[in-house]
């Protein structure tokens, strides 16, 4: 109990500045993927630090209170996660805090914002399915959907979810708004969205919404996490090394891709989720 | 440049130019001259953005435009006007439907001249337009702290 509250803590306070340095480490290696030199690491906090204290011009006044709920929300998935609870709770927490983020870009009846928060309801119908299958493989393989029992698990739990963790990681690249998927919010410039679900958001707005991706990010990498961690102390290195690996795969990936239609999307994601999930789902029922 | 922005956000509009002004713009964004080692960010979105980068004179039907694209921007910001076009209307200057530069319809704090302006020229004009940006930003800062 104790332990779940100091890493709950850990997590409010360190989140903002992991995700906030892996995002700065992201731009560095995808600057030197494209041979350039690439901004400094700490780029995003300068970023975020300049929208901060800009003049705050409000499109509509219900979005800075959507956009608030929204990173709420997704401080308590990540503190859920980290305290130990319901690994399905965090999630569905989590699919709350995303609706949120669709009203807040609705809100301002702009056609680019709505067409970004169109494709974002898209988006989550296509990794829902993958979150849905990994809680109910976490189950099957630990006998728990607590975090705290999955994490006390004898082995690491990718021995047995092979294929649950090749589908979370396909869904990642959504959920991180990685290239070939990101189609609601582009953070390369001049595509025909504009920003996308962020166009209306001007500093304050878009500083609140860049701090809960952080927050975001590291609930994500630590479920990745989830699938490696046991018993043994050592196991916590490991995570941390597949983590990383997690990370740089998807900045290749986004690298080394063009962006693709919903409707492309949406068939591989759920084939992919099927076969490699849903696979290793019916193998997990058989074998137990 | 201690005291200069880290993160300079910029929005690239083309007025009436011939594209020389816009293609020069865009190979500083290359690999050879990458402007995003100093912070700075080419941005489609005038609220997100904190400096106006204009290529190209201003007609009748963009003057409107570039109004609205200037009062869409969020203080303090800083409007750069790139090749000669921009700065007075250059060689369309006595075209029937050209008012001039882009200083005709909005307050214009930093010109970069040349026909069309080399990349170099242009990245030494948006590092100029930084520090006016840091020095507005420092006032707008004391503004608010004097309010509050
Ligand atoms: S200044 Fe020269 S190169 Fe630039 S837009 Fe005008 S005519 Fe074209």
């Amino acid at each position: 109990m104790k332990l779940g509250i100091t890493y709950m803590l850990l997590y409010i306070v360190l989140a903002p500045f992991i995700g906030g340095f892996l995002e700065g480490l992201d731009r560095k290696i995808s600057a030197r993927m494209q041979r350039r030199v690439g901004p400094p690491v700490l780029q995003p906090f300068y970023d975020v630090k300049k929208l901060l204290n800009k003049q705050t011009i409000t499109v509509s006044t219900s979005q800075m209170f959507l956009l608030i709920t929204y990173f709420v929300l997704m401080v308590l998935t990540g503190a859920l996660f980290f305290f130990g609870a319901d690994l399905l709770m965090c999630f569905f927490v989590m699919s709350t805090a995303a609706t949120f983020l669709y009203f807040a870009a609705v809100v301002t009846s702009s056609p680019y914002s709505s067409a970004g928060a169109q494709r974002e309801l898209i988006q989550m119908m296509a990794y829902e399915p993958a979150v849905l299958l990994t809680c109910v493989g976490f189950y099957l393989a630990a006998g728990s959907f607590n975090v705290s029992d999955i994490a006390k698990s004898q082995m690491s739990n990718i021995a047995f979810l092979p294929g649950f963790f090749v589908a979370f990681v396909f869904i990642l690249t959504i959920k991180m708004r990685k290239s070939p998927f990101d189609t609601s919010a582009s953070h390369h410039m001049h595509q025909e969205l504009v920003k996308g679900l962020t166009t209306e958001m001007g500093s304050r707005n878009l500083a609140i919404f860049q701090i809960t991706e952080w927050y975001e990010n590291v609930f994500l990498m630590g479920v990745v996490g989830l699938f490696i961690i046991n018993r043994n102390p050592i196991s916590i290195v490991v995570a941390i090394a597949v983590i990383l690996l997690v990370y740089f795969l998807e900045i290749l990936i986004d690298n080394s891709s063009a962006r693709m239609k919903w409707q492309q999307m949406l068939k591989i994601t759920w084939a992919v989720t099927l076969l490699a999930a849903g696979v290793n789902l019916i193998m997990l029922m058989v074998i137990r | 440049m201690a005291n200069i922005s880290r993160s300079p956000w910029l929005l690239h509009y083309d007025g009436s130019s011939c594209n020389g002004c816009d293609i020069e713009v865009l190979a500083a964004l290359t690999p050879v001259y990458d402007a995003e080692r100093l912070g700075v960010v080419n941005t489609g979105d005038p609220m997100q953005a904190d400096i106006f980068l204009i290529t190209g004179g201003i007609n009748e039907q963009n003057k409107d435009v570039v109004k609205q694209i200037y009062d869409q921007m969020p203080r303090p910001k800083v409007v750069v006007a790139v090749g000669v076009c921009a700065c007075t209307g250059g060689v369309f200057k006595d075209c029937y439907n050209i008012l001039g530069g882009a200083d005709t319809v909005i307050p214009v704090d930093i010109y970069v001249p040349g026909c069309a302006a080399r990349p170099q020229a242009i990245i030494d004009g948006v590092v100029q337009a930084v520090g006016l940006f840091q020095q507005r930003l420092d006032e707008h800062n004391a503004q608010k702290r004097k309010e509050a």
